[in-house]
């Protein structure tokens, strides 16, 4: 699968970024001290006998007949938390620490796409501050 | 650097120099904002400000004699009245209609646009009849956007999210940049399609031109005619059964579906050979400035 087989890249494990936070895999990634590439496969695509009844009234509310952007949406690992990338805020977001983190990563990549868009859909997401002092329209 | 001498840097080891020039204190990680989120958010499905509108509430634009800009203020009049479905007719080829819708909407383009057209979107369904200029939907973050003919150069560029459909064929550096996203193309692809995409899928059912996939550092393309030539550490990998089923509902949701299914389609990801950036070129940067 792609994403999973190159050097410092590879995933053996689900919990793999949890137990090691480094994840210093390769020479070349212990030579610079710092992990290459992404901590999850960025090509996997979403298995939709795993969505959840809440992402699907989202595709309702949209008019998509799938998840659409969240399809690129994963759950990351950021120094051996669980972590989603927001990309409106260009930063990690952490999964508390009190959830219980399905097995597989399918099932983490759809409460990942969950907990973003609700965090995206609140008000007490950063762009919403953002948009009072800076938009134009 | 300062105060570390050339003659000193060569007495070290690879270990060392690298400590020494301060590759191992400036790190491109860590951009966790150390934010959590709440388990018990309130489920909502539009960002706090989008308008609420509906999509059986429709209204038809005739935009001939307006220009780019009072048509794109017209559509945010209209969202914030509550219209969700808005027919903009007779566009002549503007350029840059519809850019910057950033909710939910459902938009009717009836004729052909010019470049950056529907460009910076967030969530709108947009269909337009005719043909598109250059850059159709461009740094696009989610939605969807379906062309009935034609697309020109850099469809699709860095786009970010959604699903970018061109019924027919479009032309060169198709997604250059993507970040992210579905591009479908029912017809050809032309040179340097995929150039350094850093994630997506892009999906085109005709043939691609040179260079396919040309320094793309992640993501994934699927050609199902011929291929011109691969791109700089551009190279072919096994679909698995997750890729098949997920090209066969998507093709199949826009009408593209071939009839010999998707088995002939050839799969371009990256060789990661030019995966070799580190944390030098900052510190490099900070030598220079």
């Amino acid at each position: 699968m792609a994403g999973t087989q190159y050097r410092g890249s590879e995933i053996k494990d689900v919990d793999q970024f949890l137990e090691d936070a480094e994840g210093l895999g390769s020479e070349r990634e212990k030579e610079i001290g710092q992990h290459i590439g992404y901590r999850y496969d960025v090509n996997l695509v979403p298995d939709y006998n795993r969505i959840t009844p809440y992402l699907t009234k989202y595709m309702e509310v949209m008019g998509w007949d799938d998840l659409n952007w969240l399809e690129d949406v994963h759950m990351g690992y950021e120094e051996g938390a669980p972590a989603v990338f927001d990309r409106n805020i260009n930063g990690w977001v952490r999964v508390p620490s009190s959830m219980n983190l399905p097995d597989n990563q399918q099932d983490r990549d759809m409460l990942a796409r969950e907990f973003l868009l609700k965090f995206q859909m609140s008000d007490r997401h950063p762009l919403g501050t953002l948009r009072k002092a800076y938009a134009k329209f | 650097m300062a105060g570390v001498s050339d003659a000193e840097l060569k007495a070290m080891t690879q270990e060392e120099r690298v400590t020494a020039l301060g590759m191992r204190t400036e790190q491109l990680t860590g951009k966790s904002l150390y934010m959590e989120f709440d388990p018990d958010a309130e489920e909502r499905f539009v960002y706090p400000w989008a308008p609420e509108v509906d999509y059986n509430k429709r209204t038809e634009l005739d935009t001939g004699d307006m220009t780019t800009t009072e048509v794109n203020a017209q559509i945010r009049d209209l969202m914030n009245e509550g219209y969700g479905t808005i027919v903009l007719k007779d566009p002549r080829g503007k350029h840059s209609i519809g850019t910057g819708i950033l909710s939910r909407l459902n938009l009717i383009i009836e004729g052909s646009i010019g470049y950056f057209g529907v460009g910076l979107t967030d969530g709108p369904n947009v269909r337009i009849t005719g043909r598109v200029g250059w850059s159709c939907g461009e740094n696009m973050m989610s939605g969807t956007v379906v062309i009935e003919k034609n697309a020109g150069s850099t469809f699709g560029a860095a786009i970010r999210g959604g699903d970018l459909v061109c019924m027919g064929s479009v032309g060169s550096r198709t997604g250059i940049d993507m970040k992210g996203g579905t591009i479908l193309v029912g017809g050809d692809t032309g040179a340097l399609s995929g150039f350094m995409m850093q994630r997506g899928r892009m999906v085109v059912c005709g043939n691609a031109g040179k260079n396919l996939g040309d320094s793309m550092y992640d993501g994934t393309i699927f050609i199902g005619g011929d291929i011109k030539s691969l791109g700089v550490d551009a190279v072919e990998e096994e679909k698995t059964n997750l890729d098949k089923a997920w090209l066969t509902r998507k093709l199949t949701q826009y009408g593209l579906m071939p009839d010999k299914g998707v088995d002939h389609f050839t799969k371009v990801v990256s060789g990661k050979m030019l995966w070799n950036y580190d944390n030098l070129e900052p510190t490099e940067k900070k030598m220079i400035l």
